[in-house]
C-alpha cells in the first residue's frame, strides 16, 4: 500500500479553553491567526481558527460543558487546562526572537524566553486558559521524517 | 473542595516561573505574590494542585538542571551548584546523592558516554521528563535509607 493512500493528513485539532472569546481574542489578535469556522448550535459554540499560511489545518477553540460533557466533567477538564496538564503544542517561527519580541508587546504569557539549543532558538508562552506552546525556529521548508 | 481552574491559573503561573528560573530564591512570598494568593495559603494551594509542596517542586526543577549540566557540559561541579541555586557545593552534593542516590560526579561518569539523540523533543518537554519523581521528602528518603528500608 502505498504511504498516505488512506488518509490525507491532520485537518482539525483542538484545544480546551474556559473561555472562547477570550480564546479568540489571543489566538486572532495576538498570535495572528485567523477566525475559520464559528457556528453556535443552543448553548454549543463550534469555534476554529486557522494559521494564515497553513490552509489544510484548523485548530479548535472549545468550551468544556454541556450538551459534550456533564458538569463534573467539564469542571475537570477546566481544571487540568489551568494546571498545565494538556499536550505541548508547538509553533513554527522563522524568528523565535523577533516572535517573541513582538508576541511579548502584546502582552502574551512568555514561560521561557528564546534561548539557543542545539543551533535552533525557542521560546515558550501558554494561552490565558493554560495551554502550553513552544515556539521553535523552523528552517523555511519542514523535512519530512519519510524523506529522511 | 475543588480548586477553581482561575486559581490553578494563577497557581500554574508559579510553577512556570520556578520552571523558568530555579537557579533563584522562591519564597513562599514571592511565590504567593506571584499567584495572588494568600502567604497562609500558598503551599497547601500548591500542593493539592501538583501533588507536592512547592519547595519540593523546586528542587525537582534544580536536580533537573544539575543532571543536564553535569551530562551536557563540561562546567565543574562547584559552578553547577552556583549555576542551580545552592549556596554551598557540600549541600548541593548531600542533596544530589539524596535524591538520585548517586553523587554528581557519579552520575557524570556514567551519563557523559551516552549519545544525545534529544533534539528531536522540545525541551520544555525534556526538562519535564528528566525531573526526579520527589514522591517523598528528601529528609524522609534520607531517613529510610538509613534505616535500610529503601
Amino acid at each position: 500500500m502505498t504511504r498516505g493512500a488512506m488518509t490525507r493528513g491532520v485537518n482539525t485539532a483542538g484545544l480546551y479553553v474556559r473561555d472562547q472569546d477570550e480564546a479568540l481574542a489571543f489566538y486572532v489578535g495576538k498570535l495572528g491567526f485567523i477566525l475559520h469556522t464559528d457556528v453556535r448550535n443552543g448553548d454549543y459554540r463550534w469555534l476554529t481558527v486557522q494559521h494564515p499560511e497553513q490552509p489544510a489545518f484548523q485548530l479548535g477553540l472549545f468550551k468544556p460543558g454541556p450538551p459534550v460533557h456533564d458538569a463534573a466533567t467539564a469542571q475537570t477538564l477546566n481544571e487540568m487546562v489551568a494546571k498545565g496538564a494538556m499536550p505541548p503544542l508547538v509553533l513554527a517561527v522563522d524568528d523565535c526572537r523577533a516572535a517573541y519580541a513582538r508576541m511579548s508587546e502584546c502582552g502574551v504569557e512568555f514561560t521561557q524566553e528564546p534561548v539557543e539549543r542545539y543551533g535552533r532558538v525557542d521560546a515558550g508562552f501558554r494561552d490565558p486558559s493554560g495551554n502550553g506552546w513552544k515556539m521553535i525556529e523552523t528552517a523555511a521548508k519542514p523535512q519530512s521524517r519519510s524523506s529522511k | 473542595m475543588s480548586q477553581s481552574p482561575e486559581l490553578l491559573r494563577r497557581l500554574l503561573r508559579s510553577k512556570d516561573r520556578m520552571d523558568g528560573a530555579p537557579h533563584e530564591d522562591w519564597t513562599v512570598e514571592r511565590l504567593a505574590q506571584v499567584s495572588a494568593v494568600s502567604v497562609a495559603h500558598f503551599s497547601r494551594e500548591f500542593k493539592k494542585a501538583f501533588g507536592l509542596p512547592p519547595h519540593r517542586y523546586l528542587l525537582t526543577r534544580r536536580i533537573e538542571r544539575a543532571t543536564a549540566l553535569l551530562r551536557d557540559t563540561d562546567l565543574p561541579i562547584t559552578e553547577i551548584a552556583f549555576r542551580t541555586g545552592w549556596n554551598s557545593v557540600g549541600t548541593f552534593g548531600r542533596i544530589f546523592n539524596d535524591i538520585t542516590c548517586e553523587s554528581p560526579g557519579e552520575f557524570r561518569a556514567r551519563t557523559s558516554s551516552i549519545s544525545d539523540a534529544r533534539q528531536d523533543m522540545p525541551e520544555c518537554v525534556m526538562r519535564a521528563v528528566d525531573r526526579p519523581n520527589l514522591n517523598i521528602a528528601v529528609l524522609e528518603k534520607r531517613r529510610l535509607k538509613s534505616a535500610g528500608k529503601l
